[in-house]
């Protein structure tokens, strides 16, 4: 009875190929293991004095932001400069849209400047599917985070920072730490680490900060942090938005920190050579101790240089995934 | 004129009918069952062979969007597509704007309804002004102006003392209440408040926005007496409450809508903004539970919940998009897969269509006894036929099943023995 289809099917080309990389869920190893192999090969050429190659020239990439952010997107801007594409950084405030434009008159627009790619950050979820399946489908859109939905290139600069620490995913067993309720990062993390064969993930979090069943996503829930950390190998902290906290979710930051912020007392419940990590921008004294942020285990800094490799893996397989479809116009009308 | 239907399986559950037979229509009354009154003379004779004959339905929940909101649909287009969907008569929420909280806006909607001749519509009125919830609306005059029902549609009455007061009040005057019972503040959100919610990441609204006003509202009607009916109601726990209070007595009664009755929210998966209505659908085990309230008395009727949306309303991410969908041309093939699904039979259908929608707001349709008005719909239940955006009647094609094969589709329908519709 009206069962629904799989909707992220859409990301893929008729070869099986990325054309737009919308969300983590539903992809296969194989690709989210092509995603890191690439980026692999992208961080080697980040060290060389020539930065720059050619797989993206003469194509025009929009980032498209909806939602204020600077390391994002500058990081997809240096991405994109390095595979020589032409860039243009927009800044839509909600104020400029609310002006009567739609979201859909904005894209259509840019779609008619011949533009090849949107990076897309949006405050709804869905925005990114949105765009790629109603609004413009020859354009390949690369979602740069939508509502609480997903963000897929952090979760894969994640998955890559732990690859190179740590090896295999099957034995790791990994906890994600904070306000996973509002968080797009946790919900791609998650996907990642299972489809990467993660043995054991965790979510530690308040009930207030846990959205319904999270079970169902294939995770153990834990609301104390002794438990939840022991045996730990990767600690993933999330970051406490402040700015979503629009109801009484929380007594008061001080509490937080009290019980879920990541000291060096509960950093020992972890096992020995458990590493700390954190999407950034960290609230120091809120989620992490500044001793742990800057110290030996913390991977925070090694996560900004593999998102630019990571987002440049992306890019580079999602155009070329997107014009295999417009050589090949009549699949899509199948 | 007067006209024979012959040859058609006449079901009208208020008198427990159901037989190949055939029906006599004059002077837009119905005139007889399967003999003809004497001396009638067919001035056209309808062949309806293999075909359902029932009393024209009745919809609890139709917004027909005028006044104010004509980019969306209007009474004439609304009537046009109920004509085409078998329903002859439709309630339609006080949410227009202006509101329907004085006199004037009720008749004006009516006056165009006549004016249009292809569907009775009774507009409910408002249960406080402005529908602010704070001051009781003028009900005895609304009530005199035509308003069928009082209803605060999902705006908020905080106060429980103001709700309890327009409670009374409407008793006093035996006026039909009618709650779509909503929480504001555990409603803000955009779907289901369930694992398919979290895996989007799309708001969640819990089933306690719905439950927790249903039994506020069951301890006010008890207190108060007053005649009660609660209006698309999407949770297990809400019909179980109800079908408790009729046990003991209350005199409340219930309608859902009928994606609720079809659909849950796994259908949200991939974001289509088709599927965003309030309340929202909710999980498989609350439509198993509302199917069987269907069963157990506790949901009398089934509604359209017609919401028709200019195409922009849709066009955005999931939260972003305005709720609901566009139904009355889709609520009778939609019902009648209840039938195939062998949930309900086909006379046990057509009376939460038809008799028992009629018998909650008390009025004289959804019937083909002799001597009341010839409202009539006659459909092909084998027909197959695909809705489509751009073919509807409706001033919104915003559906889920736009594009979906359907079966059994209505051919004639006649409003006091006018032909409103013919395929």
């Amino acid at each position: 009875m009206f069962e629904p289809q799989d909707p992220n099917r859409i990301q893929l080309n008729s070869k099986g190929q990325l054309r737009h990389f919308l969300t983590t869920e539903g992809l296969s190893r194989e690709l989210l293991t092509e995603i890191l192999d690439t980026a692999d090969s992208f961080i080697d050429m980040g060290a060389k004095q020539i930065k720059k190659v050619p797989l993206l020239r003469g194509r025009t990439v929009v980032n498209l932001f909806f939602e204020a952010s600077t390391r994002t997107l500058s990081t997809f801007e240096l991405a994109a400069k390095r595979l020589s594409a032409d860039v243009l950084n927009l800044n839509i405030s909600t104020s400029s849209t609310s002006k009567g434009e739609t979201l859909k008159d904005t894209l259509m627009t840019l779609e008619a400047m011949h533009s090849d790619m949107f990076v897309v950050r949006h405050a709804d979820s869905g925005a990114a599917h949105f765009i790629a399946s109603r609004v413009t489908p020859d354009v390949a859109v690369i979602n740069a985070g939508d509502g609480r939905h997903a963000h897929p290139t952090q979760a894969m600069l994640d998955m890559l920072t732990i690859r190179r620490h740590k090896g295999a995913f099957e034995p790791l067993k990994v906890a994600i730490v904070g306000d996973i309720l509002h968080s797009r990062v946790a919900r791609s993390q998650i996907h990642a680490l299972r489809i990467l064969g993660a043995s054991e993930i965790r979510v530690i979090a308040p009930k207030t900060l846990l959205p319904r069943h999270i079970e169902a996503m294939g995770v153990k829930v834990f609301t104390d942090m002794k438990s939840g950390l022991d045996e730990v190998d990767v600690i993933m902290m999330l970051r406490l938005q402040k700015e979503r906290m629009n109801s009484a979710l929380l007594p008061s930051e001080s509490e937080f920190y009290r019980l879920y912020g990541m000291t060096t007392e509960k950093l020992a419940y972890a096992r020995p050579d458990a590493v700390v990590m954190h999407p950034g921008p960290i609230n120091r004294g809120v989620e992490i101790e500044s001793a742990i942020a800057d110290g030996p285990r913390s991977l925070i800094l090694d996560q900004v240089t593999n998102g630019i490799a990571v987002r440049m893996a992306v890019m580079s397989m999602a155009m070329s995934g997107q014009m295999v479809e417009r050589q090949h116009p009549q699949v899509q009308a199948q | 004129m007067n006209i024979r239907i012959t040859g058609g399986r006449v079901i009208d559950p208020s008198q427990q009918l159901d037989q190949v037979t055939d029906l006599f229509i004059a002077d837009g009354l119905i005139a007889g069952i399967d003999t003809a009154p004497a001396g009638f003379e067919a001035g056209h004779t309808l062949d309806a062979s293999g075909q359902v004959v029932c009393p024209g339905l009745v919809d609890l929940c139709a917004h027909v969007r005028e006044p104010g909101y004509t980019h969306k649909g209007s009474i004439a287009r609304e009537s046009a597509a109920a004509a085409a969907g078998g329903i002859t008569t439709l309630v339609t929420p006080p949410t227009t704007s202006p509101i329907v909280d004085t006199p004037a806006v009720a008749q004006l909607i009516q006056d165009k309804a006549r004016e249009t001749g292809l569907a009775r519509v009774l507009p409910m009125g408002a249960l406080t002004r402005g529908l602010e919830g704070e001051q009781l609306s003028p009900m005895h005059a609304l009530a005199g102006s035509g308003c069928i029902a009082f209803s605060n549609a999902r705006l908020p009455i905080r106060s429980s003392l103001v709700l309890m007061r327009c409670l009374e009040y409407a008793a006093t005057h035996d006026l039909l209440v009618l709650f779509q019972a909503q929480d504001a503040e555990l409603a803000k959100g955009c779907m289901h408040d369930d694992s398919t919610s979290t895996r989007l990441g799309l708001a969640g609204i819990p089933e306690a926005a719905e439950t927790v006003e249903v039994a506020r509202c069951l301890m006010l009607v008890e207190q108060t007496g007053v005649r009660a009916h609660f209006g698309q109601i999407s949770c297990d726990r809400s019909a179980r409450m109800i079908i408790e209070a009729r046990a003991r007595g209350l005199n409340v009664s219930a309608d859902v809508a009928v994606h609720h009755l079809l659909l849950s929210d796994v259908n949200v998966d991939g974001f289509d903004s088709n599927y965003h209505v309030i309340p929202p659908l909710r999980s498989q085990l609350d439509r198993a539970g509302l199917r069987q309230a269907l069963l157990a008395d506790g949901i009398q009727a089934i509604c359209s919940d017609h919401q028709p949306h200019d195409a922009i309303a849709k066009q955005a991410p999931f939260a972003a998009t305005e709720p609901g969908m566009s139904g009355l041309e889709t609520l009778l093939p939609l019902c009648l897969m209840l039938v195939e699904q062998d949930l309900l039979e086909m006379p046990q259908l057509i009376a939460k269509l038809s008799c028992e929608p009629a018998a909650i707001l008390g009025i004289d349709a959804g019937t083909l006894k002799p001597g009341r008005a010839a409202d009539v719909c006659i459909f092909d239940p084998a027909a197959r036929w695909t809705p489509s955006a751009a073919a509807t009647r409706s001033g919104g094609g915003n559906s889920p099943f736009m594009g979906t094969e359907l079966r059994g589709r209505v051919t004639h329908t006649l409003l006091a023995g006018e032909q409103v519709f013919k395929l």
